[in-house]
C-alpha cells in the first residue's frame, strides 16, 4: 500500500475566466505518477499553474500533505517561491545565458557551496549529463536539454513535482529512457508527479493513474483500465482509440529483428512486438486499437505482418457504422469493423477466425512493477 | 574651438546617461511588468518629451524649479542656490528629456524575456530581486546599453532645453551645441564649422565604439543571436 498518504496532493480548485471558460477540478495525486489527460484547451496547463501558484484559483484549496498551499476560505496563498516544487515546462524554460551547471545550480542558491556543488554532481550524474556541465543550453541536444531541465527541477528535492507535455517532441526511445531514469530518481522518494499531457500513448505509458480533463472539469480519474471501463465520453473515447490494453511479460528479444515477444495476461498467447529497452521477464503493456487488427477466415499467408493467431468469434454488435467483434484468442480482443468486411466475410458468433496485427500496431510500454504494486 | 563647451556637454551627457541608467531600469521594469490600470497614463508621462517641443518642456521646468515653486524654494534653501541656469538644473531637464530613450529599449528588452524564465526563477526559490540581476538584466543586457547609449546621445545633441534651462554661460552652462549657434549669429562659420566637425567626428566615433561593443555583448548571449 502507499507508504507515506500525508504526501499526497489534494486538489478542489475553481476558477472562471474572462472568455467564459471555467476551470473546476477535484483529484488526489499520492506518491508516483498521475497522468492529467486532455485535449488541448482542456485546462491542464492552467490546473497546473493553479497547483504551483502561478496562476490564483477564484476559491477552493489545495495541499500537500499537511502543508495548505492555497485556501480560499482560510486566505491562504503561500508564494510560488515558497511551495518548494519542481515544475517543468514545456518550452524547458532553461536559463540561456547560464550553463547547464549554472542552471541547475540556480535553485541551490542558500545552500553552502560544498553541499551545492555534491547535489549538483549526483543529480547530474543520474541524469546522465554531467559531461555538459560547462556547455550552454544552446550548444546541447533537445534530449540532453529535457535531462538538463529534469535535473534541474529535481535537484532542489521537490516535495511535488509537475511536468507539462515535457517529452512531447522527443521520440519513443529517448522518452522511454527519460522516464525510466525520472522513476529510478522517485523509487527512493516516493512524492506524487503530475505529467500533462494529450497523447494517448503517453498516457499509457506511464499511467500508474489518469485524471482525464475536459472543458476545464474531470471527466474521470483511476488506472488507465478505470478510465477505460468508464462511461464513452468524447475524450475518453479519444483515449480508447487503444481498445485493447493488455498486462504482458516479455519472454525473448529478437534483438537482430528490431522485436521481442510479450505473453499477454495469463494466456499462452504471444506477440511480436517492437524493441523497447526492456528486459525479457519484464512487465509491460501492450496497446492495440482495435481499427489495427485485422479478421481472415482461414489462415492468411504470404503476408508480412508477424503476428497471426486464432481466436472464437463471441459476438457482433453494431454502433453507428462500426460493427465491435469480441473475439477471444486466450485474452480478449475487441476489433472493429465495417458491416460490409462482415457480410463478405459471413461473419458469425460462434466462428473461428485468425486475427493478424502487424508488429508495429502493438503500442509497448514499459511499467516498472514496483511502481505499480504501490498502488494496487 | 570652444573646448569649454565641449567639456561641458560630455560632462553633461555623462551625469545625465549614468543617472538615467539608475532611474531608467526601475522605471523600465515598473512599466513592464505592473499590472495598475493606470499603468498607461505613467507611459504617457514617460513618452512625452518625443513629441513635446523641446522649448515647451524647457519652459515648464523652468517654471517647476524657479524660486516661485515649492521645490525652486526648497532647493534654494537646501543648496544656497537656486537651479535654474546652473549644470544642475542642466542635468535635471536632460534626465527628463532624455528618459524616453533610456527607460523603451530597456522595457522593451524587458518584455522579451521569456515569462517562464522568471516563473521558472521563482519556482526554483529566488526572490524578485534575485530574479531581476541574475534573469532579467543578464538576458536585458542589449537593451539597457542601448538606453544608455542614446540617452547619452540624446543628451549630448540637446538645444532647446538647454536653452531654456541653462541659458548660455560660457563654462557653466553653454554646450557644444549652443556654442555652435553662437558662432553661426556672430558669423563666425569657420569656428562653427570646426565645432560643428569636432562634434560630428567625437559623436559618430562614440557611437561606432558602443555600437561594436554593444555587438560583443549580445553576443555573450545566445538568445539574442
Amino acid at each position: 500500500m502507499i507508504a507515506d498518504d500525508r504526501a499526497g496532493l489534494d486538489v478542489g480548485i475553481r476558477k472562471r475566466f474572462a472568455g467564459g471558460f471555467t476551470l473546476a477540478a477535484e483529484f488526489r495525486a499520492s506518491a508516483g505518477i498521475t497522468i492529467l489527460f486532455g485535449p488541448s484547451g482542456s485546462g491542464k496547463t492552467t490546473l497546473l499553474k493553479c497547483v504551483a501558484g502561478l496562476e490564483r484559483p477564484d476559491s477552493g484549496r489545495v495541499s500537500l500533505g499537511p502543508r495548505v498551499f492555497f485556501d480560499s476560505k482560510q486566505k491562504i496563498d503561500v508564494p510560488v517561491r515558497e511551495r518548494a516544487i519542481g515544475y517543468l515546462f514545456q518550452s524547458l524554460a532553461l536559463f540561456p545565458h547560464l550553463t547547464v551547471e549554472g542552471n541547475v545550480a540556480y535553485g541551490l542558491a542558500h545552500h553552502p557551496a560544498e553541499l551545492r556543488r555534491a547535489r549538483m554532481r549526483e543529480i547530474l550524474e543520474s541524469f546522465r549529463v554531467a559531461h555538459l556541465a560547462t556547455r550552454k543550453p544552446g550548444a546541447i541536444s533537445g534530449g540532453e536539454r529535457q535531462r538538463v531541465a529534469l535535473a534541474r527541477s529535481l535537484v532542489t528535492d521537490p516535495a511535488l513535482l509537475l511536468l507539462d507535455e515535457p517529452l512531447s517532441a522527443l521520440d519513443a526511445l529517448v522518452k522511454s529512457k527519460i522516464i525510466d531514469d525520472l522513476r529510478a530518481w522517485n523509487a527512493s522518494r516516493n512524492i506524487p508527479i503530475l505529467y500533462v499531457t494529450h497523447s494517448p500513448a503517453e498516457a499509457f505509458a506511464l499511467g500508474e493513474r489518469i485524471v482525464v480533463l475536459e472543458a476545464g472539469g474531470v471527466l474521470a480519474q483511476g488506472t488507465p483500465q478505470e478510465v477505460l471501463a468508464a462511461p464513452r465520453h468524447e475524450t475518453v473515447a479519444q483515449m480508447a482509440g487503444f481498445e485493447n490494453i493488455f498486462d504482458a511479460t516479455v519472454t525473448a528479444i529478437l534483438e537482430d529483428h528490431g522485436t521481442m515477444r510479450c505473453r499477454l495476461g495469463e494466456s499462452t498467447l504471444e506477440l511480436e512486438v517492437p524493441l523497447l529497452w526492456t528486459e525479457p521477464g519484464s512487465a509491460t503493456r501492450v496497446a492495440i486499437r482495435a481499427g489495427d487488427i485485422l479478421v481472415a477466415k482461414a489462415r492468411p499467408e504470404g503476408i508480412s505482418a508477424r503476428n497471426r493467431f486464432q481466436g472464437t468469434l463471441l459476438s457482433l454488435e453494431r454502433r453507428g457504422v462500426t460493427v465491435i467483434a469480441t473475439i477471444d484468442a486466450g485474452v480478449r480482443f475487441e476489433v472493429h469493423l465495417t458491416p460490409n468486411a462482415i457480410q463478405a466475410l459471413g461473419l458469425k458468433a460462434g466462428q473461428q477466425v485468425w486475427l493478424i496485427v502487424k508488429t508495429y500496431s502493438c503500442h509497448l510500454v514499459a511499467v516498472d512493477s514496483s511502481q505499480s504494486t504501490v498502488h494496487s | 574651438m570652444n573646448w569649454p563647451a565641449l567639456i561641458l556637454s560630455l560632462r553633461l551627457a555623462l551625469t545625465v546617461a549614468a543617472a538615467l541608467l539608475i532611474l531608467g531600469i526601475p522605471v523600465a521594469y515598473w512599466i513592464t511588468f505592473s499590472h495598475w490600470r493606470w499603468k498607461f497614463l505613467v507611459e504617457a508621462v514617460v513618452a512625452l518629451p518625443l513629441v513635446l517641443p523641446p522649448t515647451v518642456l524647457g519652459f515648464y521646468v523652468l517654471v517647476a524649479i524657479g524660486s516661485r515653486s515649492p521645490f525652486g524654494r526648497w532647493y534654494q534653501s537646501w543648496s544656497g542656490h537656486g537651479l535654474p541656469f546652473t549644470f544642475e538644473g542642466l542635468v535635471l531637464a536632460s534626465v527628463l528629456y532624455s528618459l524616453p530613450f533610456a527607460v523603451q529599449p530597456t522595457a522593451a528588452a524587458f518584455a522579451l524575456v521569456d515569462p517562464n524564465l522568471i516563473n521558472v526563477s521563482s519556482i526554483l526559490g529566488a526572490s524578485p530581486w534575485r530574479t531581476f540581476y541574475r534573469v532579467i538584466l543578464p538576458l536585458s543586457a542589449g537593451g539597457v546599453v542601448t538606453g544608455v547609449i542614446l540617452s547619452f546621445a540624446h543628451t549630448l545633441g540637446e538645444f532647446g532645453v538647454v536653452l531654456m534651462v541653462g541659458g548660455n554661460i560660457p563654462g557653466a552652462t553653454q554646450t557644444i551645441s549652443i556654442a555652435v549657434y553662437d558662432q553661426v549669429q556672430d558669423l563666425n562659420f569657420v569656428a562653427a564649422n570646426h565645432t560643428a566637425l569636432v562634434l560630428l567626428a567625437f559623436s559618430f566615433i562614440t557611437l561606432s565604439l558602443t555600437y561594436a561593443l554593444n555587438r560583443r555583448i549580445w553576443a555573450v548571449w545566445p538568445m539574442h543571436q
